[in-house]
């Protein structure tokens, strides 16, 4: 068993112990991924010098007996749209090809004070917007699972990176989905925390209102440490939320017993693959055995959740990726006389085409004349979203579905019919408008390829999310599994 | 008259006077080299999120309470979106349905005639960066980004430009008394954008309107709407249509000039700032900001009729700056007399001001000063001759009134025998003058006065003189 196998409690025994340094954790890393991401092709960017630098010191720090972080050594790969002071940022976009940001994200401040080490920034769909990694303004990442199938997307490459053995876990971002769905996609653990649990101050917003950062690891266990070290509350962020952080480890007792399960018929109805239905059951069969119980419910407002979810993010977006004007940095076309021209050129030449496509979208949405119709309706239906949520929370505890409606896809295969590729979506982006935290962890495979079981909690109720998702994983094998690459 | 009613609305913006810009921690001292006063989030660099500066709504609402807004107890930002160089993140936080206050007033007075001017709202923004532009290319200075503003819109109710002057300076004068803002539109912390249109007496629906920018004082807001009403008119009498046009007052030439032709309106695409969330304003919030608001210049004016017994235009007068009023207050509780310290306030204090182009607080004058100085010429110990020269060493140098006299030797000359030694020494000099007064051309007098105030270097008391001349001529 490769040392990368192993989990963060694992590596800490043996750093302890002395069996291993953070040297040996860094250069088992750089090996692995000299190795693999020719194939996978998850990082953007590497910050291979630095990190070896970072390691000899903290091993100083193992020899000198220093107080040592909550992840000391522990090798992270960073989602590109989170910024890193002095480690090139591009959210995969080419209007921001050469950026250096000035500052550090403050859950990248916070994994420095925990002793991480930031190996790279990790590909992505262009400013996150895409379901697939094929929207990267540089290059698509692979499925470990199968090469010629896509990782999921936007955090793809946050999530193929974790399940390739690139690193230990990593950072994604998510939106509509876009850490959960890579996470099933991909076969390992995905966190979609409360929205405000965790600082979005230095993501670099796509739909202020829905962003939240997650961590992607192997293990629930992995999931939840990386959690305690980036939650809580930030005063750089005005929509981040005052509330005591829990212990999260403490919350994986093993017990489900009595726990009442939401099941949303919705979840397991029209578009949902056969496969992933069953998979899905075999889990709940699994939670039945552990005294847990469930019923069917329904979310009636669901169905509109798509349509709410394009406008609202899209109008948000315009408006955040305005700034990118190639005025003060990022690019700048030299094919241009004017201001307007200049304005006009940079933006053709930087953004893709999907991301055009919701700058569009939300630029006509929040237009003089159609504000109403479109933008405040759909916040008006996110009302009553959020109180399908809450309604059924009365009765339980935790809504259990699947993640995503089917496994991976083939590359290329829905690029040209984005409403598809907006399905992906569908069971992920509720969540989101609702801003609840919810999980994906694996759940079995089809053809070979993970599916993901999503838990979703009530709001700032992550350790019972985990407390399930553990007592699962415990009572399965599916964690275990791991692509050939 | 014309057979022309003008209607004009102005809106106005004011910096507040904030230690901090109103989402960051950035200062917002003006004169900073460019480009210092900056951080990541007045940048608009990626990722960045703002925070509320609360100095910055705690000022918006004393503004807001002093201009008897009603206060909206949930308040909210909103993203105003446009791209221009002096706009790093392409959108304005700005508020759009919900702002701080709104249904507010002022009372202006024109001509004796009092008339309320509405105010339909005040609301927070952040103020854009600067642009210089040069032959190589514009420059953009980010300092003044996010620099806390309020933009204060009236009604339509303003019909005269004089009317739109008194508006202006009675805005700035509540503003500044709220101490929230300098208001000085020599350093920008005050712009006012005016709008106007004509229609026929009697119409209901207003006239197409016009925009006039660049107007870097009150007098020039005056001079470009009377150009424009005039301008307009003109048009219309000639069978011509008016365009909504922005137009730009042409101090050199005193007229407005055409910047662009309007069609239809800006669509910003307002809508509500998610990195922000909803301000809820209670009682208990309203109540200290309130309290925070000093008396107010009605209520002065009112005060320094009614307790002294000033004439309605000094009171006026007195009242336009706090500075000018509290220093008149402190000059009576040092024991002036309200009249005189009105008076030389208005007069002397004011003609010093306006002549070294200088504030009250960059003299050396004191209350104190000033007041020993009129008490100094109540009990005739120096005459107002001589007090204009004690007058200019208090306000040049400060000090004592009293010392400066001694010091100077400035006393009056009251010592009847002193004087009319005088008195007969210049009559004996100037026969030709006694001669005249005799063939009963009274100006003698006033020739000889001056002749014993020369020769006594002015300290003489000059009623006193004026008796003693008559009575020694009266003797020859």
């Amino acid at each position: 068993m490769s040392i990368l196998d192993k989990k963060i409690s694992e590596l800490h025994q043996l750093l302890h112990t002395k069996e291993l340094s953070v040297t040996d954790i860094v250069d088992a890393t750089f090996d692995r991924i000299h190795q693999v991401d020719g194939k996978v092709r998850a990082f953007l960017t590497l910050n291979e010098e630095f990190s070896r630098i970072k390691a000899k010191q903290l091993d100083e720090k193992l020899v000198s007996g220093a107080d040592r972080g909550l992840l000391f050594g522990m090798p992270i790969g960073i989602k590109d749209n989170i910024v890193t002071k002095g480690i090139r940022t591009t959210c995969a976009s080419r209007i921001l090809e050469n950026f250096e940001p000035i500052y550090d994200a403050t859950v990248v401040e916070r994994l420095n004070n925990a002793d991480t080490i930031t190996i790279g920034k990790l590909n992505m769909d262009e400013f996150a917007m895409g379901s697939s990694n094929e929207n990267s303004g540089f290059h698509p990442t692979h499925n470990p699972w199968d090469l010629s199938c896509v990782p999921g997307g936007s955090s793809g490459a946050s999530a193929a990176s974790v399940s390739a053995g690139e690193v230990l876990f990593s950072l994604g971002s998510d939106t509509g989905g876009s850490i959960r769905q890579p996470a099933a996609f991909c076969g390992v653990v995905g966190l979609k925390p409360t929205y405000g649990l965790v600082s979005r101050y230095g993501l670099v917003a796509f739909a202020s209102s829905l962003d939240q950062i997650g961590p992607i690891t192997r293990t629930v266990e992995d999931n939840a440490y990386l959690l305690q070290a980036i939650a809580g509350n930030d005063p750089m962020d005005s929509t981040s939320a005052k509330v005591d952080i829990p212990d999260y480890l403490a919350s994986f007792t093993g017990d489900v017993n009595g726990l009442k399960i939401a099941v949303p018929k919705e979840y397991l109805g029209e578009g949902v693959q056969p496969d992933v239905k069953e998979r899905v059951m075999e889990a709940l069969k699994v939670l039945e055995g552990l005294g847990a119980t469930w019923e069917e419910v329904s979310l009636p407002h669901s169905r509109y959740a798509l349509a709410t979810y394009y406008l609202l993010s899209s109008s948000e977006a315009s408006a955040n990726l305005s700034r990118f004007d190639g005025v003060r940095y990022g690019l700048r076309s030299d094919n241009s006389d004017n201001l307007i021209e200049m304005y006009k050129q940079s933006r053709s030449e930087g953004f893709g085409e999907e991301v055009k496509r919701r700058i569009m979208l939300g630029t006509f949405a929040l237009s003089s004349g159609y504000y109403d119709a479109y933008y405040k309706k759909a916040q008006k239906v996110r009302t009553l979203i959020k109180e399908d949520f809450t309604n059924i929370f009365e009765k339980y505890d935790v809504i259990i579905g699947p993640t995503a409606p089917s496994a991976s896809f083939k590359c290329g295969s829905m690029t040209k019919d984005p409403l598809t590729m907006y399905m992906n979506d569908i069971l992920t982006i509720p969540v989101n408008l609702a801003g609840v935290p919810a999980i994906s962890v694996p759940c079995g495979l089809s053809d070979g390829l993970p599916i993901g079981l999503q838990i979703i909690g009530k709001h700032f109720d992550e350790s019972t999310i985990y407390r399930v998702a553990h007592a699962f994983e415990q009572a399965t094998e599916h964690h275990k599994a791991k692509p050939k690459l | 008259m014309s057979e022309f009613e003008t209607i004009i609305g102005l809106e106005v913006h004011v910096e507040l006077k904030t230690n901090s810009k109103i989402f960051c921690g950035c200062s917002t001292n003006f004169g900073a080299p460019p480009n210092t006063n900056v951080c990541p989030i007045c940048l608009g660099h990626p990722g960045v999120l703002p925070v509320v500066n609360h100095q910055a709504v705690d000022f918006a609402m004393r503004a807001a309470l002093a201009l008897n807004c009603e206060i909206n107890r949930e308040t909210k930002f909103d993203r105003k979106n446009y791209f221009y160089p002096d706009n790093p993140k392409a959108y304005q936080v700005s508020q759009f349905d919900k702002p701080i206050g709104e249904h507010g007033w002022i009372e202006i007075t024109v001509n004796g005639n009092k008339k309320k001017i509405g105010i339909t709202r005040i609301h927070m923004e952040e103020d854009a960066g600067k642009l210089t532009h040069t032959a190589d290319g514009s420059l953009v200075d980010l300092n003044r980004q996010g620099t806390p503003l309020v933009e204060i819109v009236s009604e339509p109710d303003i019909r005269t430009p004089e009317e739109a002057y008194a508006y202006l300076e009675k805005l700035k004068a509540i503003i500044q008394y709220t101490g929230v803002s300098d208001c000085k539109m020599e350093e920008g912390s005050l712009r006012c954008d005016a709008n106007i249109s004509i229609r026929p007496y009697g119409q209901e629906k207003f006239g197409t309107k016009t925009e006039l920018k660049n107007l870097n004082s009150f007098a020039f807001v005056q001079k470009g709407l009377e150009y424009e009403e005039q301008r307009q008119r003109e048009v219309v009498s000639n069978g011509g249509e008016i365009l909504q046009e922005t137009r730009r007052y042409d101090e050199a030439s005193k007229s407005t000039i055409l910047m662009r032709v309007k069609e239809g309106s800006d669509d910003y695409r307002y809508f509500p700032e998610p990195d922000l969330v909803s301000i809820f304003i209670d009682e208990e919030w309203m109540a200290r900001v309130k309290s925070d608001i000093p008396e107010l210049p009605d209520a002065r004016q009112k005060r320094y009729v009614s307790d002294f017994g000033l004439p309605e235009y000094d009171a006026k007068v007195l009242t336009m700056t706090k500075e000018m009023a509290d220093f008149f207050e402190a000059t009576i509780a040092a024991g002036a007399d309200a009249k005189q310290a009105s008076n030389w306030i208005m007069g002397e204090v004011s003609a010093y001001l306006n002549n070294e182009g200088r504030e009250l607080d960059q003299t050396a004058l004191t209350a104190e000063g000033l007041a020993g100085m009129i008490k100094l010429i109540a009990d005739g110990t120096i005459s107002n001759k001589i007090a204009k020269t004690v007058f200019k060493e208090l306000i040049e140098n400060g000090g004592d009134a009293e010392k400066i006299v001694k010091e100077k030797g400035l006393v009056q000359i009251s010592d009847e025998g002193a004087i009319r030694e005088i008195v007969v020494k210049i009559l004996d000099a100037n026969e030709q003058s006694v001669a005249d007064y005799k063939d009963g051309k009274e100006k003698a007098v006033g020739f000889l006065v001056g002749q014993v105030m020369k020769e006594t270097k002015g300290k003489a008391n000059p009623p006193l003189v004026n008796k003693l001349i008559v009575e020694e001529l009266k003797k020859r």
